[in-house]
């Protein structure tokens, strides 16, 4: 018999026969219109399947999958944490789901009293003096941030500062971010301690830098030893700090980057505030700035319009900061997600997010210490929420970290985030969030070690995995190197228009 | 140590390598830059005529693991640019100092390569970084 895990399942497009439907459409309650020749192609070969059969395989596809509801995905600066299911009830409410963002603001209250309340609780978390919640994810919050930083200069009449500075510990999205931008990039090096190198720092800095994009704590899970020099050497030049907001889950309650000297941040709601992430759902990426960026925030922000009294809640609508970025979004920003982060914080508290910041730092220094003594640590240091260890040994020197990473899977677990940071050879960076038990802990501790054992003694078992899962190893280099990004149908659609009874 | 540095050119901190043909002087990255890529899976090349600085990003590699930048180790002006890679990018990991070259230029000042390192201090430099 055939592993239920190992059948292979078909493409939609192979399932599709002509003539095939999900769905009976009801008679149209208005007249039926031809569509002008002009709108119609017959190139449009769309898979026709009955209802059961596209739920068929699409639950099929979901249990193929690996989620954060399926297993442990310690996936380093992703922080696949639990989505709380109470966040899905709030989102759910009907006064939250059935609105719509062009209703008149008197009849949205709630959805705005909502949306005020987390800009003002984003506002006390991070040490800023504004928040807007426009950004859709992690990078748009980037790209707004660095928007603002040149604007801010421009505003001034500062023209010359097109450079900003981003350590070589930084996201790959960071220096996307400054591209898109316009501006151009300095890459910083990390020093000794997988800090951001204070003196390549000092002698970088000019009347050019437009400002420095900072992880804090960094992709090597470490927190900047020296980050409020950091701050003021780039303020000294006249620069801003941008914060990347990624790696906040190790500093909520504890640490706020406002009063370290950031000037802006974004967080990622999808990470740090317990809302889907990846395919789950859509990101959020609001954005919080520092006094002097207020005016240029993104366009809109809720605010009160009328003042509570005794009889009255207050009333809310929008404003537009007088020297706005403009919109970076089309209407209010990620407005479910913005109920699940709400739900989250609301669900937790000031104590209650500064606990789970300490049990996100407790759980990777537990995971560390379990494997140090099996894996190389390229900086000694006790880690924050993740740590990064080297997948390499010396003695074995055909083993590489992608092996680990796909052994990991036969034993059900999701690898860490492979090759990355660039500046730790054949990295793998765990991130294991505050979420998981101890003896999910252990369990993937005791895999590592297994594994490390297999590579000394059986690397074949290393090298010839994944064996357990849907796919076994796939070859990455022919599928980048031949790459096939269109989708042939097996079976043409119908070419017959008046077969369709819709037309 | 898996990879090798030849003594007929010179090479850059940043892992490229230059060799004086002629007229011209060809440029590529190192044995040692395509082992720490590994499988090489796409080459961007700069336009013919294009006029680089010292240090100036020139062109880009993407590997399974990684993509890199590659740049000008002396300011000069691109005469041809090998358009095989495009096609067939694993060429940068079987032959990196020979048939994989990135790009041929004119350099403005050719005897400045006396001022970049040699395959002794490149092996140096590689040794330093795989500790």
């Amino acid at each position: 018999m055939i592993s239920p895990n190992k059948r292979e399942e078909p493409l939609v497009y192979e399932l599709s026969r002509p003539g095939r439907r999900g769905i009976q459409f009801p008679d149209p309650d208005v007249p039926r219109t031809k569509l002008p020749s002009s709108l119609l192609r017959e190139d449009l070969n769309l898979p026709e399947i009955t209802q059961l059969d596209a739920v068929r395989h699409f639950q099929r596809l979901s249990q193929l999958n690996h989620s954060i509801d399926s297993g442990f995905y310690p996936l380093g600066s992703c922080t696949m944490k639990y989505n709380p299911r109470v966040n899905e009830d709030a989102a759910r409410i009907p006064g939250f789901l059935y609105t719509h963002p062009l209703q008149d603001t008197n009849t949205v209250q709630g959805s705005l009293a909502l949306m005020h309340e987390l800009q003002e609780w984003l506002k006390e978390i991070g040490g800023f003096a504004g928040v807007s919640l426009q950004p859709a994810a992690g990078a748009h919050g980037e790209l707004s941030g660095i928007l603002m930083i040149r604007a801010y200069h421009l505003a001034r009449g500062d023209k010359g500062r097109r450079k900003i500075l981003i350590p070589d510990s930084a996201h790959g999205t960071n220096p996307a971010s400054t591209t898109m931008s316009g501006l151009e990039l300095i890459e910083l090096p990390s020093d000794k301690r997988g800090n951001v190198d204070v003196k390549v720092l000092r002698s970088a800095c000019s009347e050019n830098v437009a400002g420095l994009m900072i992880t804090n704590p960094n992709t090597l899970g470490l927190f900047e030893e020296h980050i409020e020099e950091v701050v003021d050497i780039v303020h000294d030049c006249g620069g801003l700090i941008y914060g990347d907001g990624a790696n906040m889950n190790a500093l909520t309650g504890i640490v706020r980057p406002g009063d370290l000297g950031f000037d802006v941040m974004h967080y990622n709601l999808h990470k740090t505030f317990s809302t889907p992430h990846g395919g789950g759902g859509p990101g959020s990426g609001p954005v919080g700035v520092s006094e002097r960026l207020m005016d240029f925030l993104p366009d809109p922000l809720v605010t009160i319009i009328e003042d509570s009294d005794e009889d009255e809640p207050p009333l809310y609508g929008f404003k537009t900061p007088p020297k706005t970025i403009g919109r970076m979004k089309a209407f209010n920003g990620q407005f479910g997600t913005l109920v699940r982060a709400y739900a989250y914080i609301r669900a937790h508290g000031g104590d209650g997010l500064r606990g789970n910041a300490e049990h996100a730092v407790l759980n990777a220094n537990y995971l560390l210490s379990k494997v140090r003594d099996a894996y190389h640590l390229p900086f000694e240091r006790t880690c924050l929420h993740e740590f990064v260890i080297e997948g390499r040994w010396r003695d074995v020197p055909n083993v590489h970290a992608l092996d680990i990473s796909k052994r990991l899977m036969d034993y059900g677990f999701h690898p860490p985030t492979n090759y990355f940071p660039l500046i730790v050879k054949e990295a793998l960076m765990i991130e294991p969030t505050e979420t998981e038990s101890r003896e999910t802990l252990d369990a993937f501790a005791d895999a590592l070690l297994e594994i490390a054992a297999a590579a000394h003694n059986n690397p074949d078992e290393l090298r010839t995995a994944p064996q357990t899962t849907p796919v076994g190893r796939i070859d990455e280099v022919r599928a980048a190197r031949n790459l096939v990004l269109c989708c042939h149908t097996q079976y043409p659609s119908n070419p017959d228009p008046s077969a369709d009874p819709e037309s | 140590m898996n990879w090798s540095a030849p003594d007929d050119r010179r090479y850059t901190e940043t892992d490229e390598w230059i060799m004086i043909a002629g007229d011209t002087a060809k440029v590529g990255i190192t044995d040692y830059a395509q082992d720490q890529l590994s499988d090489i899976v796409y080459v961007e090349l700069p336009a013919t005529g294009a006029s680089f600085d010292t240090g100036d990003i020139i062109a880009i590699v993407e590997s399974v693991k990684a993509a890199a930048d590659v740049h000008m180790p002396l300011s000069g002006v691109v005469t041809e640019a090998n358009r095989d890679l495009e096609d067939q990018p694993d060429k940068v990991n079987s032959d990196p100092h020979g048939d994989a070259w990135f790009i041929k230029v004119k350099l403005h000042h050719p005897s400045k390569i006396d001022a970049l390192m040699d395959s002794e201090a490149y092996a140096h430099h590689c040794a330093a970084r795989n500790n």
